[in-house]
């Protein structure tokens, strides 16, 4: 690692449901410019670490810190203003909307009409659409398609296109390939690797092992809401990482 | 490398002028429903293509079409609002209340209200419609209710206080200045256009603009098309469903004050199932009921097809009793025949694509 400091750093992060206990005392960080690859089964409390990152939920005990400002406690707007960016499993796009629409929801560009009247500036929108997709090397036949009539793999460029035309300085993405057929799986680990070249670190949440393995420079486990394994790719294989996520490591 | 689809096209052509912007595919269907149905009735008696009838028959949904621009907003946020014709029945009391000669606060010594007062008393109608509305918005938002149930519960309440509040008489005796808003005519040129439908005309082309070119319609669409989406953006959904409804509650009592001035009386009974009509505008108009998509032209096509329906069949002959099954045919043509052009123009073949030149 040539730069020590971690821009994101969770330290003895805890979080509770009730009884059940989500996040159990998680130390996580994530270097300028890799990609972490966050691994578990089903309820290893995987989303619940991403969650308490982009504000979502609010941990009970510890401290999250980004770039060094403590951002425990902002709200999921203020922290997406930082520079993180949350990709959802289901994209959280409006699949009613254009591609320029989507980029800029929530912080529409207006222009003034005859002086008196704030209007949307939809040819501006498309344009910078155009150029942050042109910059990730996507192409999509028409921004004024309506989302409903793209394929999952341009929504989940649209989606990162989103993220990194607000300056994302750090991605984090839940499931990225899970809905997408294999051809499209292979554009978006692409993606994944140009946003590493643009220096912009990212975590991946994904249970395909061949993925993690393709993009990730390093992984980590989780199991019933602790951190169980921290490995450098090379480190790392499917066997092991099956082992950490079956928990049969600790018991071997 | 990360070439996701085929044929790359210049993202970013030259922004021209398409009449699609204006006129969309998805109001072509209803149109030609209503073009058709203007040939048939013009066709079938020549009582039907009188100024005197067109003047009647825009003056008759220019109410509804009022409330119904508001409910296009509810409808494309994927909500819907139930007591509009309460609310407009609310609204024409409360304005009444301040007009009706002897019983208005306002009335002097010899029971005359002055016209100063007119004013005011749509406003303050205006205003009750948009405090029902907030109170629905309320509803639906802080207290989650489904705005089925809210508004429902509103339907009853406002149509209760109604009851109450005229103790079950009709308000009459208003200011013949008041009564000009419903009854006034705008020549133009041979045509005269019947005042509330000169007001239902500019606010339809204000809620065209707010819908369309504004970022808080925006955020109505993006409310509609994925509520969840829209709070991670950061749009404060609480907010905009609190102004959706507070518009549609605002329209409907506009479209309510004006309908007391047409009729001169605002009676307790006043609206009642106006709801639904103003919903079967918006529907028939091509707004999608599961949210996200809709327009205002659409509706004002819509409320134009329910009117020229009601007074065509009654002009042909038709008794008056066999209208509602006449309308319930209308809205489920209607919509079909949108549904069946929607698919075509999916499959961006057949007619709609004449519309659509260049526009995709």
């Amino acid at each position: 690692m040539t730069n020590p400091t971690p821009i994101l750093q969770a330290k003895q992060v805890s979080k509770f449901f009730g009884g059940l206990t989500a996040l159990d005392k998680v130390d996580f960080e994530v270097y300028p410019g890799e990609v972490v690859a966050l691994l578990g089964d089903n309820g290893a409390g995987k989303s619940t670490l991403i969650k308490c990152v982009s504000g979502v939920y609010r941990p009970e005990h510890g401290e999250i810190f980004f770039n060094d400002q403590n951002i425990t406690h902002h709200s999921p707007a203020s922290i997406r203003d930082l520079g993180i960016e949350t990709i959802y499993q289901d994209l959280a796009l409006a699949e009613n909307l254009d591609v320029g629409g989507n980029v800029f929801l929530g912080k529409e560009k207006k222009r003034n009409f005859l002086g008196l009247l704030r209007v949307l500036d939809d040819d501006f929108m498309r344009s910078e659409a155009a150029q942050v997709l042109e910059r990730l090397d996507i192409h999509i036949p028409s921004l004024k398609q309506k989302l409903v009539n793209l394929s999952g793999g341009q929504r989940q460029a649209v989606a990162i296109a989103r993220a990194l035309y607000w300056n994302a300085k750090l991605l984090i993405m839940d499931e990225p390939t899970a809905a997408l057929g294999v051809p499209e799986q292979r554009k978006v680990l692409a993606l994944v690797r140009s946003l590493r070249e643009h220096n912009i670190p990212v975590i991946i949440i994904s249970h395909t092992m061949q993925d993690v393995l393709e993009v990730a420079d390093r992984m980590v486990v989780m199991r019933r809401g602790r951190v169980v394994a921290n490995l450098p790719r090379s480190q790392a294989d499917a066997e092991i990482l099956v082992k950490h996520i079956v928990g049969a490591a600790e018991v071997a | 490398m990360s070439d996701i689809t085929a044929p790359p096209r210049p993202a970013n052509a030259p922004a021209r002028f398409h009449w699609r912007r204006i006129i969309r595919g998805q109001e072509v269907g209803i149109f030609l429903v209503l073009v058709g149905m203007i040939l048939f009735f013009s066709l079938s008696t020549d009582r039907f293509l009188t100024s005197i009838n067109l003047t009647n028959i825009m003056l008759n949904f220019s109410w509804t079409a009022i409330a119904a621009f508001g409910m296009t907003m509810v409808i494309i946020s994927a909500g819907i609002d139930l007591s509009v014709g309460s609310v407009m029945a609310l609204a024409g009391i409360a304005t009444a209340m301040l007009l009706a000669r002897d019983n208005s606060p306002f009335a002097g010594p010899d029971g005359s209200v002055p016209d100063a007062v007119i004013p005011l008393a749509v406003l303050a109608g205006l205003a009750v419609g948009a405090l029902c509305g907030l109170v629905n918005g309320l509803l639906i938002t802080l207290a989650r209710l489904p705005p089925f149930i809210a508004t429902l519960g509103m339907l009853q309440i406002a149509r209760g206080i109604v009851y109450g509040w005229s103790q079950g008489w009709p308000v009459q005796n208003l200011p013949g200045n008041f009564m000009v808003l419903g009854r006034q005519n705008i020549p133009v040129g041979s045509f005269n256009f019947p005042l509330p439908t000169v007001i239902m005309l500019v606010v339809g082309i204000i809620a065209w603009i707010f819908l369309t070119r504004t970022a808080w319609g925006y955020r109505i669409f993006a409310v509609g098309g994925n509520e969840q989406a829209a709070r991670l953006s950061g749009i404060s959904v609480m907010r905009t469903k609190l102004m959706i409804y507070t518009i549609s509650g605002l329209l409907g009592g506009a479209g309510g004050v004006l309908l007391t001035a047409r009729l001169g009386v605002a009676a307790p009974t006043a609206a009642q199932g106006y709801e639904l009509d103003v919903i079967a505008a918006v529907v028939v108009g091509g707004t999608s009921l599961s949210g996200g998509e809709g327009s205002i032209l659409g509706t004002l096509i819509g409320a134009a097809i329910m009117g020229v329906l009601r007074t065509g069949l009654n002009l042909i002959g038709v008794e008056a009793y066999w209208l509602p099954s006449a309308q319930g045919i209308i809205i489920i043509g209607a919509i079909t025949l949108d549904q069946w052009f929607r698919r075509r123009q999916g499959k961006s073949a057949g007619f709609a694509r004449l519309f659509s030149r260049g526009g995709r």
